[in-house]
């Protein structure tokens, strides 16, 4: 699984949290990717849950608020295709962190992370209605923005922008 | 159905010109506008409503929060796809006589926003009367599209059957089509002569 950092990042050079956090549990960390001040660290699917609620309890981080999770289609012919992101912020210690899961087009599924922090629900909910990403273990998994019946997935690439017909009244 | 029904029915020819201007009168010196704010026009519209530029001026006293009371819908915003059938279920709570204003870009041909989730113009869901353009229009727009409203009711007549309904409403937009604007005829001949949009039922006019 090849991740190509930003261009301008230094994948050899983390913070101190992310050192801390390879040195704890080096099986979390995948890659680190390091632009613009920020720091993405990419961790595999099925460490996900375990790593989030890590991250939340340990005292070096403290990472309690979770500020959005939002998805990501890399393109259709891309493989991984889909990944999914977790923005990470600390309220006590006021900083933050990207968690990224990268996710192939045949397996979309992810584990929730509601029981981590609560506002996972209706992030992830967005995340199936617009790319199709399966929470297992969400409670309540189903379309949040778009029309209950609307069929597709409104934010992947090979949807078209327009739709697939224009609104009537029927 | 009132009295200016049954003297439609009962007395075709008789000439109702000042039982017009008199009802014209009182619908277009009253037009209370039920609230559709949908989205950044809403803001455009409370502003028509404060002080500054006062729309109570002209009639539109009170916005009323129930259509049931209400006589105009202004449409203020964007219609997504998800609350167009919302819209029309509050447009058909409205009783009669009802008129629709279409404010801004995105409720008249759906503005910036050309994409899967924005119904593009309102005039796909509800009949509208008067278009306003403008992202947001300035309050003085909506003031004056009220304006036209009024012109617009001042030219109608009693005798204008309002209780007929709406089916050639309901079958004017065929779902899957898009209007043909390359100057074919092919599609247009498949299609049969029905609109795109719906017409406001105020232009079917029985000429007096």
């Amino acid at each position: 699984m090849e991740i190509t950092p930003i261009p301008g990042s230094e994948a050899a050079a983390p913070s101190p949290l992310v050192a801390a956090l390879q040195r704890e549990h080096p099986e979390w960390v995948t890659d680190v990717i390091v632009a613009f001040g920020e720091i993405t660290i990419v961790v595999p699917r099925e460490h996900l849950v375990a790593a989030c609620l890590f991250l939340k309890i340990w005292p070096e981080s403290r990472f309690d608020f979770l500020a959005d999770i939002c998805g990501a289609d890399r393109g259709v012919e891309e493989d991984p295709r889909f990944e999914v992101n977790y923005h990470l912020f600390s309220t006590t210690k006021h900083h933050r962190l990207r968690l990224k899961v990268v996710l192939s087009e045949e397996d979309t599924h992810v584990p929730t992370v509601t029981g981590v922090w609560r506002t996972a629900n209706w992030h992830e909910r967005e995340t199936f209605d617009l790319f199709g990403v399966i929470f297992d273990g969400h409670p309540d998994l189903r379309r949040i923005l778009l029309p209950e019946d609307w069929q597709g997935h409104a934010l992947r690439k090979d949807f078209p922008l327009r739709g697939y017909e224009p609104y009537s009244l029927k | 159905m009132g009295l200016e029904n049954i003297i439609a029915d009962a007395l075709p020819e008789v000439l109702t010109t000042r039982l017009d201007s008199l009802v014209n009168w009182a619908r277009k010196s009253s037009l209370w506008p039920a609230t559709f704010g949908l989205a950044c026009c809403a803001i455009e519209m409370m502003n028509a409503t404060s002080s500054r530029n006062d729309l109570a001026r002209f009639g539109a006293e009170v916005f009323r929060a129930s259509p049931r009371q209400a006589d105009v819908m202004i449409v203020s915003g964007r219609v997504s796809r998800k609350m167009a059938p919302v819209l029309r279920r509050i447009y058909d709570q409205m009783p009669e006589p009802k008129w629709v204003i279409s404010m801004g870009a995105c409720a008249t041909s759906g503005g910036v926003f050309d994409n899967y989730a924005i119904v593009q113009g309102v005039d796909k869901v509800v009949p509208v009367d008067v278009y306003i353009p403008g992202c947001p229009p300035r309050p003085e727009m909506l003031i004056h599209a009220v304006m036209m409203l009024q012109e617009k009711v001042e030219k109608e007549s009693v005798r204008d059957r309002r209780d007929v309904p709406e089916e050639e409403a309901r079958e004017a937009v065929p779902p899957g089509t898009l209007p043909v604007t390359d100057g074919s005829t092919a599609l247009k001949e498949a299609l049969g002569s029905r609109p795109y949009t719906i017409a406001s039922r105020h232009e079917r006019r029985r000429s007096s």
